[in-house]
């Protein structure tokens, strides 16, 4: 919940709780590894991709970042894995996979 | 120079905050508190007073708008009443969880059904684990001196938590009585500006009531029943810190005429002052009887209690609320809890009685005080027993 809890995990007591359960560290959500949550992957097909963006736009976590080509690819750290860019994606450049293949 | 005026605990409520220059109050009028809210929304009018008066729609809003003010380090304030108090009920727990030091007073008051405006616990008792500071007033005067230091001790940065000032519905707060009001300096000296070290600022961004999942809730419900329990050495220095400034000592538990009594008497609010008549009673007839008026109702105060009570043979607890199908009265059951492991202990007598604004006389007491020692004496198989209602009630056994 805190900076402090994700930093020191286990060892993270009651004694350790800030007063309120508040938050001193902004924007610490970050340290969160979100992609742990997945099941499927996105795989993106550079040779079908137009660079439009769509995938980029849509992402409801900013997982999907632009690389210096123009083509886009996903932090996986962050992606849960929701789909949302392979449905959006017009040249259905973007697959889903088992996150158990390779 | 101090002044004594006529104020009714209301309008004593009122005056406190006042002088405490309160910066917030969202408060939505129910009886028996109307009049703090009218007294206070009357002094933001007239210009005694600069603070917001954010008028609400529900009791619900009001102290969700007290949790966000307090959250930016405005000292805040608001009041309530019975249904009023359970319709806060989600957001009583938010106050205190996120350990906002807001200010409410409570005017006791009945719960539906049957509807009832009159005063009784029931309130009190549906919040009584809701991780507040908690405090009773017998008197006007002690609801302007409890709303005062219920500021000084719930932003001390040491325990910033929420408190509740009870106080009897129509008993208090529609009696006009003798008040003694401090000066302005008197005041500030014992109540310092409000600096609230987690204040919500843009330039210093941080998040106030994140979510807890399972890996996390257990510690910070463990941490915030820490804080509250460690509180109680601070609300006692504070009630030190206000006798010497102002001149009114208080104490969690507060013995009357007790001095080696063998039977005790346990009352809260404003009924400690009808009972005290009793008790003088009896005391002039040579009994040994004497009173302990209830003051600190959570922190719970476990060993002011204990103390209070050594070499006591019988004591008598009087309740003004039913725990439903439970063991007696909710005062008395904790009472026999915290002296359970005790080597010695009193018999403890449980008596409920002044619901819904039932009257409770001078002579219902010195019943409670015979009947309570006839049953240590002989013995009873009832969980509690009534006083003043209509109809023998038996049969309620543990």
């Amino acid at each position: 919940m805190t900076g402090k809890r994700l930093k020191t995990g286990a060892d993270f007591t009651w004694r350790d709780m800030e007063v309120g359960n508040i938050i001193t560290e902004a924007g610490n959500a970050a340290l969160r590894r979100t992609g742990d949550w997945r099941s499927q992957r996105p795989i993106i097909d550079r040779e079908k991709c137009n660079k439009c963006g769509l995938c980029w736009l849509y992402c409801p976590d900013a997982a999907i970042k632009p690389v210096e080509d123009g083509c886009y690819e996903t932090d996986l750290f962050y992606c849960k894995g929701c789909g949302i860019c392979a449905k959006v994606c017009a040249r259905e450049a973007i697959a889903m996979i088992e996150e158990e293949e390779k | 120079m101090s002044k004594r005026v006529g104020l009714e605990a209301s309008h004593a409520a009122a005056e406190a905050a006042r002088m405490a220059d309160v910066d917030v109050i969202a408060a939505y009028p129910i009886t028996p508190q109307t009049h703090i809210p009218e007294r206070l929304a009357e002094m933001v009018a007239d210009g005694e007073l600069t603070a917001a008066y954010i008028p609400v729609e529900s009791e619900h809003s009001a102290l969700s708008t007290c949790v966000g003010a307090a959250a930016v380090g405005a000292r805040t304030f608001t009041a309530t009443a019975g249904p009023g108090l359970e319709y806060m009920h989600n957001v009583v727990y938010i106050a205190s969880s996120m350990r906002l030091p807001v200010v409410m007073t409570v005017a006791n008051r009945a719960l539906s059904a049957p509807l009832s405006i009159w005063g009784d616990h029931s309130d009190v008792m549906a919040v009584r684990d809701t991780g507040w500071i908690q405090v009773f007033c017998q008197n006007s005067q002690e609801a302007f001196d409890m709303t005062l230091w219920a500021f000084r001790v719930g932003e001390d940065s040491r325990v910033l938590s929420p408190v509740m000032v009870h106080f009897d519905g129509f008993h208090l707060t529609h009696v006009t009585e003798p008040v003694i009001l401090p000066e302005q300096e008197e005041v500030d000296r014992f109540l310092p500006r409000f600096h609230y070290p987690f204040a919500l600022d843009p330039d210093k961004p941080m998040t106030h009531g994140a979510f807890g999942p399972p890996d996390i809730y257990s510690e910070a419900k463990i941490a915030q029943e820490v804080a509250l329990r460690k509180s109680k050495a601070v609300l006692i220095q504070g009630f030190k810190e206000f006798g010497d400034i102002l001149g009114r000592y208080y104490h969690p538990v507060e013995p009357y005429r007790a001095e080696g009594a063998k039977t005790l008497l346990l009352t809260m609010g404003s009924f400690s002052e009808t009972a005290k008549i009793a008790i003088d009673a009896r005391k002039d007839k040579g009994e040994s009887v004497g009173l302990i008026n209830l003051r600190l109702w959570r922190p719970f105060p476990f060993q002011e209690l204990r103390q209070a009570v050594k070499g006591v043979s019988t004591l008598v607890v009087f309740d003004r609320c039913i725990s439903f199908g439970g063991p007696g009265g909710p005062v008395c059951s904790e009472i026999r809890s915290a002296l359970y492991n005790e080597k010695e202990s009193p018999k403890v007598v449980s008596f409920i009685g002044g619901l819904g604004g039932r009257d409770m006389a001078v002579e219902d007491f010195e019943y409670v005080i015979d009947r309570g020692r006839e049953i240590a004496e002989k013995g009873s198989n009832e969980l509690y027993e009534t006083v003043g209602i209509r109809g023998k009630v038996a049969g309620i056994r543990g």
